[in-house]
Formats: C-alpha cells, sequence, structure tokens
C-alpha cells in the first residue's frame, strides 16, 4: 500500500485487509511508536467531522508526526472562491500524506490524481468512507477471532447508509450470511446487493427486526433519518421499530456484538450501553489503532 | 437484374459527393444525434431523414453531412445514443469507408454525470466513466462512483 492513496474499499485486496488489521492489531498492544518523526500530515476538513479528524490526528499525535490543516471550510482557503485542486497541489507542498473530507462525492479520486501525495479520503459525500469500514471490520475480527462463515445483521437505514454498502461489499470477500432488517422504503439497494449475488452468498430481508436478532453474530445499527422519507406519516409508522433494547436482546448469541457507525440518537437504548453485546464505543477506540496502521502502511514507515 | 428494378429507398435523401454518412439511427435518436455532434450549429449543407424504411431495423434515421469526417471522439459520442448507427465516408460519390460506431471502455469529458452533487458537476473537473454495460450504455463515474444510464444522460 505503499504512497497509494486509500479512496473507495473497492481499492482494496483481501490481502490488504488482513495486513492492515494485523497491523492496527500491533498498535493496539502498542499504541506509542514513534515513527511518524519528521513527518507531516495534512487534515483537511470541508466540511466538520469531530470524531473522525480527532481520530486522525490522535493517531499522527501518538506516532510522533504533526499535523497541519483545518476542521471546517469556513477556515480556509476554499471561502476565499479557491479550487480544490488548488488547494491540494498547495498543500502537497507542506505535508507528506493528506487526509481529506469534502461534501462533493468523487472529490478524494479527483484530488489523488492531481497530488504528489498520497490521499486517505475521510469521506467524500454519501460516497465512501473507506477507513471507517476497515475498523468495523477490525472489529468483527477481534470480537469473533474470525471474518469468515458469520451471519452478519444490518438494521436501520439500508438504503443510504454508506457504511453499510461499503461493510456488506467488503465482507463478501469473507463468506457471511446477510441479514438485511429495514423498512421498505429503505432496503438494501441492487446495486449494493449484486456484490452478494455475485459471490454466490446468502442473504434474507426481514422488516421486523426481533426475528433477525437470535441469528446474528454481528448487529449493525444505522439511524433512520426523518428527512428520507417523503411522506412523514411512514416515518412515524416506523420510527420504533427499529430501536435495540435490553428486551429485545434475550434470546441473542451469547458472542454477538452490537456496532454502530456513531453518533447515536435514539437507535440504541441507553440500557443496552452496560451490556456485554455493546461494543460500539470500543468500535470507535478501534478506529485509532487502524488509522495508525493505514499511516504506517501508506508512509512506507 | 430484378434488385435494380426495386426503388432505392435511401435516395428519399439525396447522395453527397463528400462527407460523412451516419446510417441506421434508431428513429427516436436522430434529433438527439443533431445535438451532440452541434450540427444544429454547423456551416455544412445537412440533409437528415426519420422513419425511413430498413430491411435490417423496420424504420431507421438518416444525416448526411457535407464536407464533414468525424473524429473518433465525436463517433464514441454517437454511439451511445446510436449503438446500431453506421458511419460511411463518402469521397466523390463513393463510398470509401465503411464502419459500425463501438461504444468504447471509457468515456471522457462528453457525458454529464447524473449525479448532483458529484465533483465533476460542482468544480471544473473533465468527466470520466468505465462503460459497466455496453448494451444499456451504462457509465460508472469514475469519481462519484455513480451510475448514468441511457434514460437520463445529459452531454456537456
Amino acid at each position: 500500500m505503499k504512497n497509494r492513496s486509500l479512496i473507495s474499499i473497492d481499492d482494496i485486496k483481501k490481502e490488504d485487509y488482513i495486513n492492515v488489521l494485523d497491523t492496527a492489531e500491533t498498535f493496539e498492544k502498542n499504541p506509542v511508536q514513534k515513527i511518524l518523526d519528521g513527518k507531516v500530515v495534512a487534515t483537511l476538513f470541508f466540511e466538520p467531522s469531530t470524531r473522525t479528524r480527532l481520530s486522525f490526528e490522535s493517531a499522527v499525535n501518538y506516532l510522533g508526526g504533526k499535523v497541519i490543516g483545518f476542521s471546517d471550510a469556513s477556515s480556509s482557503s476554499v471561502k476565499k472562491g479557491e479550487s480544490l485542486k488548488d488547494t491540494i497541489l498547495t498543500v502537497a507542498n507542506y505535508s507528506d500524506l493528506i487526509v481529506m473530507r469534502h461534501p462533493r462525492e468523487g472529490s478524494a479520486r479527483y484530488a489523488s490524481e492531481v497530488s504528489s501525495k498520497p490521499i486517505i479520503n475521510a469521506g467524500d459525500g454519501a460516497n465512501q468512507h473507506p477507513t471507517q469500514c476497515l475498523l468495523d471490520l477490525y472489529s468483527i475480527r477481534k470480537t469473533q477471532g474470525k471474518l469468515d462463515n458469520l451471519d452478519i445483521v444490518f438494521v436501520g437505514d439500508l438504503k443510504y447508509g454508506r457504511t453499510v454498502h461499503s461493510l456488506v461489499i467488503a465482507m463478501t470477500n469473507f463468506n457471511c450470511r446477510f441479514h438485511l432488517v429495514s423498512p421498505l422504503e429503505l432496503k438494501l439497494p441492487s446495486s449494493v446487493k449484486m456484490h452478494i449475488k455475485e459471490k454466490k452468498l446468502e442473504y434474507y430481508q426481514y422488516t421486523d427486526l426481533s426475528e433477525a436478532i437470535p441469528k446474528a453474530d454481528i448487529i449493525y445499527m444505522t439511524r433512520i433519518q426523518r428527512e428520507r422519507f417523503s411522506d412523514p406519516i411512514e416515518y412515524e409508522k416506523v420510527k420504533n421499530s427499529y430501536v435495540l433494547n435490553k428486551s429485545l436482546l434475550t434470546e441473542a448469541k451469547p458472542n454477538m456484538k452490537i456496532l454502530h457507525p456513531l453518533p447515536r440518537v435514539n437507535e440504541i437504548d441507553e440500557d443496552v450501553d452496560t451490556l456485554p453485546q455493546a461494543y460500539y464505543f470500543q468500535q470507535a477506540q478501534n478506529g485509532l489503532y487502524v488509522r495508525q496502521a493505514l499511516l504506517k502502511l501508506i508512509l512506507g514507515v | 437484374m430484378e434488385k435494380d428494378n426495386k426503388p432505392r429507398k435511401e435516395l428519399i435523401v439525396s447522395a453527397i459527393e463528400n462527407g460523412t454518412v451516419i446510417d441506421h439511427i434508431p428513429t427516436q435518436s436522430v434529433f438527439q444525434v443533431i445535438r451532440i455532434l452541434n450540427l444544429d450549429q454547423a456551416g455544412q449543407q445537412i440533409l437528415f431523414g426519420t422513419n425511413l424504411d430498413s430491411s435490417k431495423y423496420g424504420k431507421k434515421g438518416i444525416i448526411k453531412v457535407n464536407n464533414k469526417y468525424f473524429e473518433p471522439i465525436e463517433i464514441n459520442k454517437i454511439a451511445l445514443v446510436a449503438p446500431t448507427a453506421t458511419l460511411i465516408v463518402i469521397k466523390d460519390y463513393q463510398v470509401v469507408e465503411k464502419k459500425k460506431v463501438e461504444i468504447p471502455d471509457t468515456i471522457r469529458e462528453f457525458v454529464k454525470c447524473v449525479n448532483p452533487n458529484c465533483i465533476t458537476n460542482v468544480e471544473n473537473v473533465p468527466t470520466k466513466f468505465k462503460v459497466i454495460d455496453k448494451e444499456e450504455s451504462k457509465l460508472k463515474c469514475n469519481y462519484c462512483e455513480k451510475i448514468t444510464e441511457k434514460k437520463n444522460m445529459a452531454f456537456k
């Protein structure tokens, strides 16, 4: 992966996944390694994303590198009307690697074409967020001890949730069974299901969450947003049907873990937080190790 | 020979001395082909016909452009809306070359991405697509990864 940009989960081969996860494991054991001494990483956040930015900056800091950048476009030259190309060409002069989040889809791919330094996509609109997907994979492997032959339950907004799309596509490399729980309006798009079909894997669709829970090794929760519904009555009908609470989990397998890309609003009841199945905050912590691994592998240090 | 006694349907639109004939255009695409090639702005003599009888396709359209030979990038544009089209190069009333148009593996610059939030529609970035289905003309954007289909295809 040395000197290569990381833009889309489709760019990553199966061997690369394993390499990233294995490297991340070494950082979990020993997160403070001064391997980025003398390196500068730029974090260009054209739209704010506190969690993602902080975890990248924390990763650089633990590795002894320095961070430059901005946390929203209003404090950058974008406000003066500078093009993305000019911003990237300039910042590439001042840094060894650029981490970017941008509201427009395809912005990161374009940046990687004009930049002399590698780009890590930290989210381009509704398109891709590959580091989130890698930390999801890390969390699955860590809690289940494997990535193969698992039953993964995806819940909520499967139509627009980009983290769901990326994770489904990534997991098709690992012979899993997919259980897709959503309101009819928010079913997984056929373009994503196509990946499951191509690998001849099994998938099942549900509208009732309780039906899928006993099967799950992993439950991947997402939030259902009001603005996704053209009819507000439809939203009112389904909004509480996809909320995970303690009583729903009585039939869950003992090894089952709950993941969520965060931020959570109300789709996981707070009474779940103290259960052994709740894993979403450790999942966010794993993001640090995975991002450290990516910095190491891409910078080749 | 008997064949020569039949009326020659191609002659409904008269022959040209030098230039290009685009034949076997699907009838519904004739005006689109004219727009895509900017023929409505061209200075050359142009003859066109639509709903003409075709032994191969039932009905067809045809465009004859005097004194113009098309570049490959322009031919690609035609292929997207008129995959059945044939290009006939005419010099001194003679056919010197006849070829089917072909949809290439990648399409650059002249098709707009369907996604309004794609970087190519916001900043000055030339579009680039991978053709993922040649029969249905489905294009995958190199940048935002969304699919642009024939029914919502627009040209720059």
